[in-house]
């Protein structure tokens, strides 16, 4: 990947930990902020809604939690993919890269379908507090994965061109920090929004 | 050294005469002069914690001056003493902040749960519900309806439940009822018993748009006898204008004109966008207390209410003035 | 090592002394912007019933200096000394993402262009005036806010302006934080650094925590306006009162970031010029660390009116007394630095200690604020605006001009006049007293915020009058500044590597510093490694090729895309979305391949 040469390389760091790495961890930091605050509000207006539908009428529990199954296991492949990186076996790096980008896509469209689904039956961002708190938390929450698909996608493709090797490995090992988090952050979601009525 | 004093010596006078035109009053929005027992208790509490910010100011803003000039540099003077603490001296000035704040948070506490003790069961009912930029109260055990102005009865305990018809206000009346905000979906409560006879000027005090300058109150406290002239004057109908008069002309033209869709006149409209105007010309001021309630002020607010309160709801009415002397008239006749 | 110079150098510059500038002087003129507003709403208000501007242009006014002051001029202000001191202070060669630095900048340049872009497109949006700029309040409330009761696109101004503004005190937070953790030179332990660079990373932490609070209530603002949802709407239940919450959750942390740098700047100013160590050094540093983390329990003193209940109040106002306590800890600590030194009263201190009255005045009418019965009388009212601007007056704009002053040879190799700088101190404390101190006494005696007029009923008018008058001599007095600095760009004297005999590493290096910073990066053993061990930290000429990052474009291009992302909504044009989207993944992508060594 690039060749953004950071503190740990050839110079010693202050925490003796990679800048980079510690960055994202602030980052992930600040992304709680973001999604507690998000979460909360979706807490707020729980059973505040003045019409339907409800949540107890709309939500699949066992699609959803497929859908979080999947996510589960892409979390999986990340790992997979981070320890065939570290040990240069670029051709599990594919596979398993490749593997995780289509688990967040499987996820994504099953949140499509979940949410057309839901529109069909009469649940919008403008319907009642439910469609609102609902759709913007859970929509933010698929940008997140939209994006770090986007991620993963560009890494295989630089796998695909022979640029990405355990030389790259902080990356890869970022990339999975970001993967994870998400996936943490959909738990807690799921939990609290499809579990716990 | 002389320059500068010979010209704080020329500059005295006109500062003191400025501080004096400044200081002069009469200060009739004034938060210094409470007349009910919310007000004196609020007074009370801010006149210790004031007492205890003068200490602290003096002491500290005196410490740094005296320091100031303590330790001017002077030329050949020992280098200073590189000290980097004092531990007994910093326990001492971190706790004695700590006790003066204890004493200002006990009476604090104390006064908060006081004053937001709920409202007394024979206590004066009044609902606000604040519009952009009016105020509507409603008497609901008295059967009133009016706007802008609230009469009050002397020594008696009022409970005020406030709402918003649109975005959050405040109602602040500095003299007898602090504030509290106003808003929509929530009802707030402000409970106080007015202990002096008078009229005390308030105004809105949350940003609520265009006219938000411009959204202002009057409370009027009377004595018993002249609150219940004023409620049984309220609930009775609008006076009816003599015939063939002026007011009579408006009066009919107020019932075909546009005026209906806003406002109500007991018996002649039904209108709830506006202020109840049924008995308008016994209050001292109109749209929003920002104007007297004269023929002029009334003409111009008619024909042209968003010149003089910017963003009113209320368009031109643009009446011929023959029209508009009509139906001022009949206003004025609403006693 | 000659550095780069031209047009392109600027534009692709990652040297953190280069940004640093760049913030110093967009932040310099937003500041003037916001002066002027300042200036207008102060003529409007010299008279009752006066007709300079109408409502709705006193409206914007308002809003506009609030925003302008807070976001545009103060932060990034601070942010310019982050930038061009931190490295320094720390012994690093740069921050720890240079880009990430470079992108700050533009992100900050371009938002705030769009927002000020408002003022004049007024007839883009058949608005039947000039200007449709952001006419809310810097706070915003909703439900007012929401588009029945403000139609124009004046809201969405303000609401994407700040979202972009907030992505670069984001990046800018996440790189200042790594930067102090892990770029220091070798024996500079945490409890060596300068207290500006601590101060600075304790504004960092706030910044990354605080601004996404306020991310997601704008993104709901958002949302409410344009896509129909209810976050504050009453109609489907939703409640305009947790707008209040989410802003004043991000709005108190957001106030510690207002101060604490300029607390940074004036722990560093005062032992210089009293020649003693700061007092108390680690109970400075520990009571920074420590408001930081109480300012996130005291955001609804900002809401003692909204009819919480007593125990929310009661609460509140408790953990708002507590906070008081390490700041005032603090004001002790800075005094006695003063004790028992040698006080050389050099512009930069004339600052400093303009900054400790000042700020004990507007801490103490916070005290009186504390108090939620006493506060009904004075919250929404000119008393708070008396406050905070003592606090952020007389406190942050008198402590960055410490900085200014402090700091201004090292960054330009020249003195500011000193003649000029007491000129400009005593008009700027005076003005600033006769302009705000009234202002305790027209809220006391009845005169609310935010209003655009008055009756002359209320007995206020003369002292408006002289408040304006004090406006008007601080704007002299920023004459004076300007003027100062217009001659001594060709005349001002040449200042050596320490003019001022400070102990900190910035003055360990020419004025202004070569390129790579340092030659050698020093290795420290004490807090005050100019006064204790300046041998062998002092700078002498390189002995071999230091290597410096060149430029890049990638920062600035991906910049780009974020107005135009914001200008998509206000215009209804999606296809712009769809452009800033690219230009802002395209830039990314360049960025992350481009190579680039630090």
């Amino acid at each position: 990947m690039s060749h953004a040469a950071h503190a740990e390389a050839g110079h010693q760091t202050s925490m003796g930990l990679d800048s980079r790495k510690m960055a994202f961890w602030a980052f992930i930091g600040s992304e709680c902020l973001l999604f507690a605050t998000l979460i909360s509000t979706y807490l707020i207006y729980k059973g505040k809604s003045l019409e339907g539908p409800f949540p107890h009428e709309i939500l699949n529990i066992p699609f959803t939690s497929f859908s979080t199954f999947d996510l589960l296991m892409s979390s999986l492949w990340m790992v997979l993919a981070l320890a065939a990186v570290q040990r240069n076996d670029m051709k599990w790096a594919k596979v398993w890269l490749m593997g995780t980008a289509i688990g967040g896509l499987i996820f994504l469209g099953g949140q499509v379908w979940e949410f057309s689904h839901f529109v069909e039956h009469g649940l919008t961002l403008q319907k009642n507090m439910f469609g609102t708190t609902f759709f913007v938390l859970t929509g933010t929450h698929g940008a997140h994965v939209a994006v770090g698909v986007l991620w993963l996608l560009t890494l295989w493709v630089r796998a695909m061109q022979g640029k990405l090797t355990a030389k790259n490995a902080m990356t890869v090992e970022i990339t999975g920090l970001y993967w994870h988090f998400v996936d943490v952050i959909w738990i807690i979601i799921f939990t609290v929004v499809y579990l716990i009525q | 050294m002389h320059k500068h004093q010979r010209l704080i010596q020329r500059l005295l006078p006109g500062l003191l005469l400025v501080a004096l035109a400044a200081c002069a009053g009469p200060f009739p929005q004034t938060t210094l002069q409470p007349k009910s027992d919310l007000g004196f208790a609020i007074d009370h509490l801010f006149t210790g914690i004031f007492g205890w910010a003068v200490g602290v100011f003096v002491v500290v803003e005196g410490l740094l001056l005296y320091a100031l000039i303590r330790f001017r540099a002077r030329p050949g003077a020992p280098a200073p003493k590189p000290t980097h603490g004092h531990t007994a001296l910093e326990i001492t000035w971190t706790l004695a902040p700590v006790l003066i704040l204890v004493m200002v948070a006990v009476p604090t506490i104390r006064t908060i749960f006081q004053t937001q003790a709920p409202a007394p069961a024979d206590a004066l009912k009044v609902q606000v519900i604040a519009h952009q930029w009016w105020w509507e109260y409603r008497y609901p055990d008295l059967g009133v309806v009016t706007a802008n102005e609230l009469h009050l009865p002397v020594g008696k305990t009022v409970g005020l439940d406030m709402t918003s018809n649109d975005v959050i206000h405040s109602f602040w009346v500095p003299a007898i009822a602090a504030k509290r905000d106003v808003v929509p979906g929530h009802v707030n409560h402000i409970v106080f018993r007015p202990d002096t006879i008078g009229m005390y000027m308030g105004q809105c005090a949350e940003f609520c748009g265009d006219s938000h300058a411009n959204m202002r109150l009057r409370v009027f406290v009377e004595s018993d006898s002249a609150f219940n002239a004023w409620v049984a004057n309220q609930k009775a109908g609008p006076v009816e204008p003599a015939p063939n008069s002026l007011a009579a002309t408006g009066k009919a033209d107020f019932q075909h004109g546009a005026c209906i869709a806003c406002h109500t006149i007991q018996g002649v409209s039904a209108g709830v966008i506006g202020p109840n105007l049924t008995h308008l010309a016994s209050r001292t001021t109109i749209a929003g207390a920002t104007f007297p309630e004269d023929s002029l002020d009334l003409a111009l607010w008619v024909n042209h209410a968003p010149q003089r309160k910017p963003g009113a709801v209320m368009m031109d009415m643009n009446l011929k003035p023959a029209d508009l002397q009509a139906i001022v008239a009949y206003l004025m006749s609403l006693k | 090592m000659t550095e780069p110079t031209g047009l392109k150098s600027w534009l692709t510059t990652v040297d953190h002394k280069r940004i640093g500038k760049l913030y110093f002087w967009t932040a310099f003129c937003f500041f003037l912007v916001g002066g002027i507003e300042a200036l207008l709403i102060r003529s409007q208000l010299a008279q009752p019933n006066s007709h300079i501007v109408d409502a709705q242009t006193y409206n914007e006014l308002f809003t506009m200096h609030g925003t302008t002051m807070i976001f545009l001029a103060l932060m990034p202000l601070s942010v310019a000394f982050f930038n061009f001191i931190v490295p320094l202070q720390i012994g690093a060669r740069d921050v720890a993402f240079p880009r990430l630095n470079a992108f700050s900048y533009w992100v900050f340049l371009l938002g705030g262009i769009f927002m000020n872009l408002s003022w004049f497109v007024g007839p883009l949006f058949h608005a039947g005036r000039l200007s449709v700029a952001p006419n809310g309040g810097w706070f915003g409330y909703a439900n007012l806010t929401e588009r029945q009761y403000s139609i124009g696109p004046n809201i969405d101004f303000w609401l994407l302006g700040l979202q972009i503004l907030g992505v670069s005190s984001l990046a800018g937070g996440f790189n200042f934080i790594i930067t102090i953790l892990n770029l220091r030179a070798p024996g500079m332990k945490m409890m060596r650094l300068p207290v500006f660079s601590w101060m600075t990373l304790v504004t960092s932490f706030l910044l990354i925590t605080a601004f996404p609070v306020i991310t997601v209530a704008l993104v709901f603002l958002m949302f409410d306006r344009n896509f129909g949802t209810h976050f504050y709407q009453v109609s489907a239940g939703g409640d305009p009162v947790l707008w209040q919450h989410l802003f004043w959750l991000f709005g108190h942390p957001e106030v510690y970031i207002l101060i604490l740098p300029a607390m940074g700047v004036i722990s560093e100013v005062l032992p210089t010029f009293s020649g003693k160590p700061l007092f108390g050094y680690t109970v400075v540093v520990y009571s920074g660390i420590l408001i930081a983390f109480m300012g996130w329990g005291v955001w609804s003193h900002h809401m003692f009116s909204v009819g919480l209940g007593p125990i929310a109040d009661a609460v509140f106002s408790s953990t708002t007394m507590l906070i008081a306590i390490p700041t005032g800890v603090k004001i002790f600590n800075w005094i006695a630095t003063l004790w028992g030194g040698q006080i050389r009263f050099d512009t930069p201190l004339l600052f400093a200690v303009g900054f400790i009255a000042m700020f004990i005045i507007g801490g103490l009418s916070g005290v009186t604020h504390a108090s939620p019965p006493a506060d009904l009388q004075q919250t929404d009212t000119y008393y708070v605006v008396a406050h905070i601007h003592y606090v952020l007056f007389g406190g942050t704009v008198l402590g960055l001009f410490a900085g200014m002053y402090y700091w201004w040879p090292k960054m330009t190799g020249r003195l500011l006049n000193e003649t000029l700088g007491k000129i400009h101190f005593w008009l700027m404390l005076i003005g600033m007293n006769v302009a705000f101190f009234p202002m305790h006494f027209i809220g006391l005696l009845g005169m609310p915020r935010r209003v655009y007029t008055y009756s002359p009923d209320l007995g206020v008018s003369t002292m408006n009058l002289v408040s304006t008058v004090g406006a008007f001599l601080i704007a002299v007095a920023m004459l004076v500044f300007i003027w100062n600095v217009i001659r001594t760009r060709t005349a001002g004297k040449v200042a050596g590597d320490n003019p001022w005999h400070g102990a900190t590493l910035e003055w360990a290096m020419s004025s202004p510093p070569p390129v790579y910073n340092f030659a050698q990066i020093p290795t420290v053993h004490s807090r005050l490694p100019l006064w204790n061990e300046p041998e062998s930290v002092m700078q002498k000429a390189p002995t071999g090729p230091i290597h410096v990052p060149d430029g890049s474009w990638w920062p600035m291009v991906a910049a780009v895309g974020l107005p135009l992302m914001a200008g998509a909504l206000i215009a209804h044009a999606l296809w712009l979305a769809f452009v800033g989207a690219a230009i802002l993944i395209f830039g990314i992508f360049k960025w992350g391949f481009e190579p680039f060594e630090v």
